[in-house]
């Protein structure tokens, strides 16, 4: 069980040039299992978001609430990936893969299930047999999905993307697209994907939360109404064209908003 | 030719070549050996002194290392204090830069004074002085460059300052340390020379060198540069094997 509720949500960062209000006032639910899309302006919050869910951060006021708790610091039941895959140049992919067990504690895998649970996610992504590989004899694409494996190796109950597929070419991204619905189908966690792309959105997400501008409160929400087991095709359909076109307009609003604040 | 072979071999024949041409440049020129000693003359030098080449030349290794291994020590301390917190970096890096700035061999005569009669001690003292700025500042950039997501990642599962430290800063910075060291070692092996040329009764290959100087025996001068350039060479290259072993990846991601 895992879901996660922000309440009326305020985060405020200290800078050299005084307080930047980053957050306001912002509601999002994700129950078990979901996968949520947060987009939006680009510096209204998202980021921050992230590391409010994952308790990097303690937000000013209200609440961030995980399984009706309050977060109150790291939990290690969380998975990050972010848009720089970071891997460590001086460990194989495997290794890589295994950080997050080196400091989860009482995951009672043993060395074997451990290489076995690594050989099962790189066949998921479609590395197999990459285990001995060095980061620098992958391409761009390959360690994105070496470092969606290494978010996943604890089974995490809470997986959180930060525009991971963000720096990536664009077949390269509609591959990986197909990955995470791969992933989603076999492993199980409620998801936060932050991302600029609507079409990814649309194709990844049961639900897309549109943020305003900075300060960013929750704008729109749309329930994605599309068939669970999905191709790409779907994103051709008039359902998600109408969507597309919805969620292009609430941005447009978005960013005016932003714009307008920071010109006060 | 196998490869092995050929990294010993080729060096080797440029230095025979390169002795041959001095030899050669000496009778050619008929420079007596106060002005230049030729590579035949030194060896009778170093085997007149050879039981003190090998005493004092140990003398000078032990403080060159010592020297090397304080700074080493002091300088990852520093590096990792001004590598994690910005006030440190902020208020320490003009003093360090300030520090670095004395030309070191202006230091020497006031340490020898300040510490008259401990030879080992201001040596060593000297070798460590000049040798640890560019490691705790190698170490500092290797911290605070190190991206965020690596912090993020490590922190939301519940690991220390520490762990994230020991599994991902340090082994980074290796690359950035072992450059370093390399200019460090150079530095520690000027040090512990000049000292040892300038105490009054010292010790050491600098202390032969003086010597030498002081009964204008000029192959003995000569031979002593050789040995230090051959002392140079091995302990740079021991940082070199060191670098192989434990920064070997970083290597690899150019080729
Ligand atoms: N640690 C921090 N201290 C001060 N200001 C910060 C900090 N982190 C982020 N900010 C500022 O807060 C605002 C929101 O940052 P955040 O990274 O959450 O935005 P974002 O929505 O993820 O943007 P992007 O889409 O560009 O990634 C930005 O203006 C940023 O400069
Ligand atoms: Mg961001």
């Amino acid at each position: 069980m895992s879901d996660i509720k922000i309440q009326n949500v305020c985060h405020t960062y200290n800078t050299n040039s005084g307080p930047l209000h980053v957050l306001d006032q912002l509601d999002l639910e994700i129950g078990d299992g979901d996968f949520v899309a947060v987009v939006g302006p680009s510096g209204c919050g998202k980021s921050t978001l992230t590391k409010l869910v994952a308790g990097l951060l303690i937000p000013d006021e209200g609440d961030v609430m995980l399984d009706g708790e309050r977060v109150k610091g790291p939990r290690s039941n969380v998975g990050m990936a972010f848009q720089n895959p970071v891997l460590l140049e001086w460990r194989t992919i495997e290794q890589n893969i295994l950080l997050p067990l080196e400091i989860v504690k009482g995951h009672g895998l043993d060395a074997r299930q451990r290489k076995e649970r690594v050989s099962e996610l790189l066949a998921m992504v479609g590395l197999e047999g990459f285990e001995n590989k060095r980061p620098s004899e992958l391409s761009g694409g390959m360690r994105q999905r070496a470092s969606l494996c290494r978010a996943l190796v604890h089974r995490p109950e809470v997986l959180i993307l930060d525009e991971p597929f963000g720096a990536l070419d664009a077949f390269t991204r509609e591959d990986l697209w197909v990955v995470m619905r791969e992933l989603r189908r076999q492993e199980k966690f409620t998801c936060m994907l932050i991302t600029h792309d609507l079409r990814e959105s649309v194709y990844l997400a049961d639900r897309v939360v549109v943020l305003s501008g900075r300060p960013g409160g929750t704008q729109y929400v749309q329930d994605v109404d599309l068939p669970e087991d999905r191709g790409l095709d779907v994103l051709f359909k008039p359902e998600a064209i109408s969507m597309l076109a919805d969620l292009r307009e609430q941005i447009a609003i978005g960013q005016k908003r932003q714009t307008i604040g920071e010109a006060v | 030719m196998n490869s092995t072979l050929r990294a010993i071999l080729i060096p080797l024949s440029f230095i025979i070549v390169f002795l041959l041409f001095w030899e050669w440049l000496v009778w050619f020129n008929n420079w007596p050996n106060y002005k230049m000693a030729s590579p035949s003359d030194l060896w009778p030098a170093f085997w007149t002194y050879k039981g003190l080449f090998l005493e004092y030349g140990w003398q000078t290794l032990w403080r060159t290392v010592l020297g090397l291994i304080l700074s080493v020590i002091f300088g990852t301390f520093l590096g990792m204090i001004m590598g994690l917190s910005r006030i440190a970096y902020e208020g320490l890096y003009p003093l360090l830069v300030g520090f670095n700035a004395i030309p070191k061999a202006t230091v020497v005569p006031v340490i020898a004074l300040l510490f008259v009669g401990s030879h080992d001690f201001n040596t060593v003292l000297i070798a460590f002085m000049i040798s640890f700025f560019p490691i705790a500042v190698s170490i500092a950039l290797g911290l605070s460059t190190l991206e965020p997501e690596y912090r993020d990642i490590l922190r939301s599962l519940g690991a220390s300052p520490f762990t994230i430290f020991w599994k991902i800063a340090l082994p980074k910075t290796l690359p950035e340390f072992f450059g370093a060291l390399k200019v460090a070692v150079t530095l520690a092996f000027i040090g512990t020379n000049l000292m040892e040329i300038i105490s009054p009764h010292g010790r050491g290959l600098g202390h032969l060198f003086s010597s030498g100087e002081q009964n204008a025996d000029y192959p003995l001068m000569f031979a002593v540069l050789i040995a230090l350039a051959f002392m140079g060479i091995v302990l740079y290259y021991v940082v070199v094997a060191l670098e192989r072993i434990f920064a070997g990846w970083a290597e690899r991601r150019e080729g």
